[in-house]
């Protein structure tokens, strides 16, 4: 049983930045995937990734202003990404222009912002750790902020649970009995821009949007419940924070691309295994009742 | 309880209300009162602003002129059934929370829905016909099912000003029976109930006063006088004009 130590546990005991890669992941999978799921359920798998981008020019501009240090890149990630969500609200809002396309509209405009920002300044090292995080080289404060930035983002949607439920399925009816209903929205924006910059300190900000979106699109195949998938998204990601690291460790290979590869895999599994709708039983000959 | 009295103030009363699309009227110039207690339909071809007006009762939209009055009736007091179409039934939503969403105004965004609430919730469940649904999600309803679990969802509101748009639309003989003995059942515990219907025979036998909207009230009364052909005919022909170079309205009282 020698070599089941070596592969699973060996890497995390004997190594400091393996755990410290564990823990900060685990922190992201309890953040990061139920935001997904509600992304998921709104439609808004792809608002994700362009949110991602969004936080680019912020996060740069807290690299220019103080080097590759967290709390700078932070705040300015956050700005920026909320920026971008808020403007495109109001844009779709006020004008005929639809959340999606002003959404693109604001992101592109930004990430080209970020790509002048960290060109003009940065070496291509440093644009290389924006883009792509630096999971194994987590120190105290980057994990303190991931873990942070878990348990706010698991109180702040336990808070709007049920407004936000009520907003996705009857958006009118909610605005009659509650004015919580942009509340509810807005805050659940934030969660999104915060779990991406939480993420993009660990697997860069292209990746990160992986830990959100992968997990939650795999836990669709699991359950057909919303608790459900919420609980399986968290599992998935967990899981797939776990094969990847050691993946990466084995093989030597840049841990973010593993752990959202695992969260892949995970995802082509499901959808040709998942009994919620998975491929491979739908093609199986179908029995079913009488009523 | 909630007793009809012809001599109180009305349950709703428009004053000279426009509402509308980027300036373009779908309701104009609407003037008059609906009773405490009325069950009216309203009625009139597609296009003719009667989900529009609805929506403006609800406060879901601003008039462009004039007011609405609701005799002190909060909009969010108002019971109001949208369209199916504006549910998003791919939400993995119980049937038991999806109705629970009528508790709103009892248990706010936190509270537990148990006691009174709960009771109420699982009487209004068992009224339309659903007992054993509650755990299903709203996606795997029929059409009918749907409109059912809306119909309890108004039902746990308790609300004195019920709202239905199109409430019957699409639905078989048998729900429909069922829906109309609910609708009856409201309007007999003197709640004020205003009704988007099309079926002129269906609105003739169960409601008692009818607006026919083309736009404008074309006639508005018992529904006896107000649906005839001659009042149909002109509805028709007064509505689904949009003309963007329409004058200027100069009528612009509020």
């Amino acid at each position: 049983m020698m070599w089941l130590y070596d592969v699973l546990l060996s890497p995390f005991v004997d190594f400091a930045f393996m755990r410290r890669a564990l823990a900060g992941c685990l922190a992201l999978s309890f953040g990061s995937a139920p935001v997904g799921v509600f992304l998921m359920l709104r439609r808004m798998s792809l608002a994700g990734d362009a949110m991602a981008h969004a936080i680019l020019p912020g996060a740069a501009i807290g690299f220019f202003i103080a080097g590759l240090q967290l709390i700078p890149m932070t705040i300015g990630g956050m700005i920026a990404g909320m920026t971008v969500a808020l403007m495109s609200g109001l844009v779709a809002r006020f004008t005929a222009l639809r959340e999606d396309a002003s959404l693109a509209a604001f992101y592109l405009i930004s990430l080209a912002l970020g790509v002048l920002i960290v060109s003009m300044k940065g070496t291509n090292v440093d644009l290389l750790h924006v883009l792509f995080g630096t999971v194994l080289a987590l120190d105290d404060p980057g994990l303190y902020f991931l873990a942070s930035a878990a348990t706010l983002s698991l109180v702040l949607l336990a808070v709007i649970y049920r407004a936000l439920i009520a907003e996705c399925v009857d958006p009118q009816f909610l605005s009659i009995v509650s004015r919580s209903g942009s509340a509810a929205h807005l805050t659940f924006l934030t969660l999104v821009v915060l779990n991406l910059v939480a993420g993009f300190q660990a697997l860069g900000t292209l990746l990160a949007v992986g830990m959100m979106m992968l997990p939650a699109v795999t836990a669709r195949f699991w359950s057909r419940t919303l608790n459900g998938m919420l609980g399986v998204s968290i599992v998935v990601a967990i899981m797939a924070s776990i094969v990847g690291l050691l993946a990466s460790y084995h093989a030597a290979a840049p841990s973010g691309p593993a752990i959202i590869l695992a969260a892949g895999l995970a995802y082509l599994v499901s959808l040709l295994f998942g009994p919620e709708g998975g491929i491979v039983w739908q093609m199986m000959p179908r029995r079913h009742r009488t009523a | 309880m909630f007793a009809t009295n012809l001599n109180a103030a009305p349950a709703i009363a428009f004053h000279h209300v426009t509402l509308g699309y980027d300036g373009h009227p779908a309701v104009h110039h609407l003037d008059g009162a609906v009773a405490q207690g009325d069950l009216l339909a309203v009625a009139g071809p597609n296009g003719s602003g009667k989900s529009t007006l609805l929506k403006g009762i609800a406060g879901l939209m601003r008039p462009l002129a004039g007011h609405i009055d609701l005799n002190g009736l909060e909009t969010r007091d108002i019971a109001y059934l949208p369209q199916l179409a504006e549910i998003d039934r791919a939400f993995p939503v119980s049937v038991e929370d999806f109705v629970g969403m009528g508790l709103w105004r009892k248990t706010g965004a936190w509270r537990a829905i148990d006691g009174a609430n709960k009771a109420a919730l699982t009487n209004a469940i068992s009224t339309v016909g659903l007992d054993g649904f509650e755990q299903r999600t709203i996606g795997t309803l029929s059409g009918g099912q749907l409109q059912r679990a809306l119909f309890a969802r108004v039902l746990v509101q308790d609300s004195p000003l019920i709202l239905l748009d199109e409430p019957l639309s699409a639905i078989d003989t048998n729900t429909t029976t069922g829906l109309l003995q609910l609708i009856d059942r409201w309007h007999r515990e003197g709640r004020t109930v205003i009704a988007v219907l099309h079926d002129f025979d269906l609105i003739k036998a169960h409601f008692p006063n009818t607006l026919l909207l083309a736009r404008k009230a074309v006639a508005w009364g018992k529904s006896l006088d107000v649906i005839t052909p001659l009042n149909m005919a002109a509805a028709r022909a007064m509505s689904e004009r949009w003309d963007d170079t329409a004058p200027w309205c100069g009528d612009h009282r509020t």
